[in-house]
């Protein structure tokens, strides 16, 4: 028991993927527990009774939960690979852009997928896109600068999950004209074998969302509208 | 720096471009944003009281109950003001805070952080008292001491701290605002 991690989650999830991208950085071996959504295990209910979602994060028997609690936890439990800046005011940063991205930049980029590109929630997404877009302009590989930081874990979504969206939509939201920068971001982040290691398959990504699109009322992306995080 | 909401400074704007909004902390010339974020920022930067616990695992528990005050807590309450009232929207803000309230009976000390106010103390002081006000501008009630024994007696505790008493906006000035913000004048 002592020290042993367990990850509750589904592969589908970019919620859980964070978890899993950061355990890899930092090089835990961890247990993934897949979850059935639709027939919750007593031990999620247990370990999460306020939200009832995953990820769960389990450290020698203590629950962990929140996507972005869970990494500022690994961060403060394990030291190598850090995933925030150690400069108070620079990891302020961090937190205020990963806060930006889960709150503001997703929700609304997963309403204009859903909505099919309607044009009042594209203008929005794009509003939203070009916060971040902006923040790369300095030259910077990844929003923590040399190396992966909890800014780019948390938007995971963006590099990967829209992508295939836009492909099962024929939708581009982030095109290279309008994003040079954020386009090139994707590619160095997904391309990380820490990442690369955590993301599921493109075509399961691929496949859900084009049962999704024909078929609206699927449960798991329904999930995914209260957010897993 | 006071700020007039309906005519945002230039400073303002400058130093948060992303939301245009308060609070906003400037340290050495630096902007800082989002309540809860500052609010670790001061952590960080001033050791000598310590906000959050030092334990990485009751850090994140603390994280995750600050961030569920914030991101359902509060809006689940206001959402019974601002739909004036009805039994749904009560039901659904009471489930909220019997969270809150089961923490409290489950730690059994004066405040979220023990004997001393952290970071959940601080992220529920809207529910200390404001929401108090709310219910008395608006004649909605529903957050009685029957009902919710414990946050009523942390409530009283966390508002007569003298440190929480110094910042306090005056009662009436937050009475006067609610009635004319939902119409009660």
């Amino acid at each position: 028991m002592a020290d042993e991690v367990k990850l509750y989650g589904l592969d589908g999830s970019p919620f859980v993927c964070r978890v899993k991208i950061a355990l890899n950085l930092k090089k835990i071996d961890y247990k993934f527990v897949v979850e059935d959504l639709r027939n919750k295990s007593a031990d999620l209910l247990k370990y999460n009774p306020v939200h009832k979602k995953i990820p769960v994060l389990l450290h020698s028997g203590k629950p962990i939960s929140e996507s972005l609690v869970i990494i500022e936890y690994m961060d403060d439990a394990w030291k190598g690979a850090p995933l925030l800046p150690k400069d108070p005011y620079e990891k302020a940063q961090a937190r205020f852009w990963a806060k930006f991205v889960d709150d503001k930049c997703i929700p609304i980029v997963f309403k204009a997928i859903v909505s099919h590109g309607e044009e009042k929630d594209l203008a929005e997404a794009h509003e939203q896109l070009q916060f971040l877009e902006n923040q790369l302009n300095e030259g910077k590989k990844f929003f923590g600068g040399d190396d992966i930081n909890l800014v780019d874990i948390s938007a995971t979504f963006i590099a990967y999950w829209v992508g295939a969206a836009e492909e099962a939509l024929g939708l581009k939201l982030v095109s290279k004209d309008k994003y040079p920068k954020l386009t090139e971001w994707c590619d160095n982040y997904i391309n990380c074998q820490a990442v690369k290691d955590g993301l599921p398959p493109r075509e399961i990504l691929l496949g859900f969302f084009k049962m999704w699109f024909a078929t609206p009322n699927s449960f798991v992306y329904n999930e995914f509208l209260n957010k897993s995080s | 720096m006071e700020e007039d909401l309906e005519n945002k400074s230039a400073s303002l704007l400058n130093y948060n471009p992303v939301h245009k909004k308060v609070p906003v902390l400037v340290h050495n010339g630096n902007p800082i944003l989002e309540s809860l974020v500052i609010v670790e920022y001061i952590d960080d930067v001033w050791k000598q009281v310590p906000i959050l616990p030092d334990d990485p695992y009751q850090k994140a528990a603390a994280r995750f109950l600050a961030k569920f005050i914030d991101d359902q807590c509060i809006p689940a309450l206001y959402k019974v003001f601002d739909r004036n009232g009805g039994e749904q929207v009560i039901a659904e803000a009471c489930e909220k805070l019997q969270i809150l309230e089961d923490e409290l009976r489950l730690n059994g000390k004066k405040f979220f952080g023990g004997d001393n106010i952290n970071n959940v103390d601080i992220a529920a002081a809207f529910v200390a008292y404001w929401l108090k006000l709310l219910e008395e501008a608006t004649e909605i009630k529903f957050v009685t001491g029957s009902k919710f024994p414990k946050i009523t007696e942390w409530a009283e505790g966390f508002v007569n701290c003298q440190t929480v008493k110094e910042v306090l906006p005056p009662r009436e000035i937050m009475l006067a605002y609610y009635k004319k913000r939902f119409n009660k004048i």
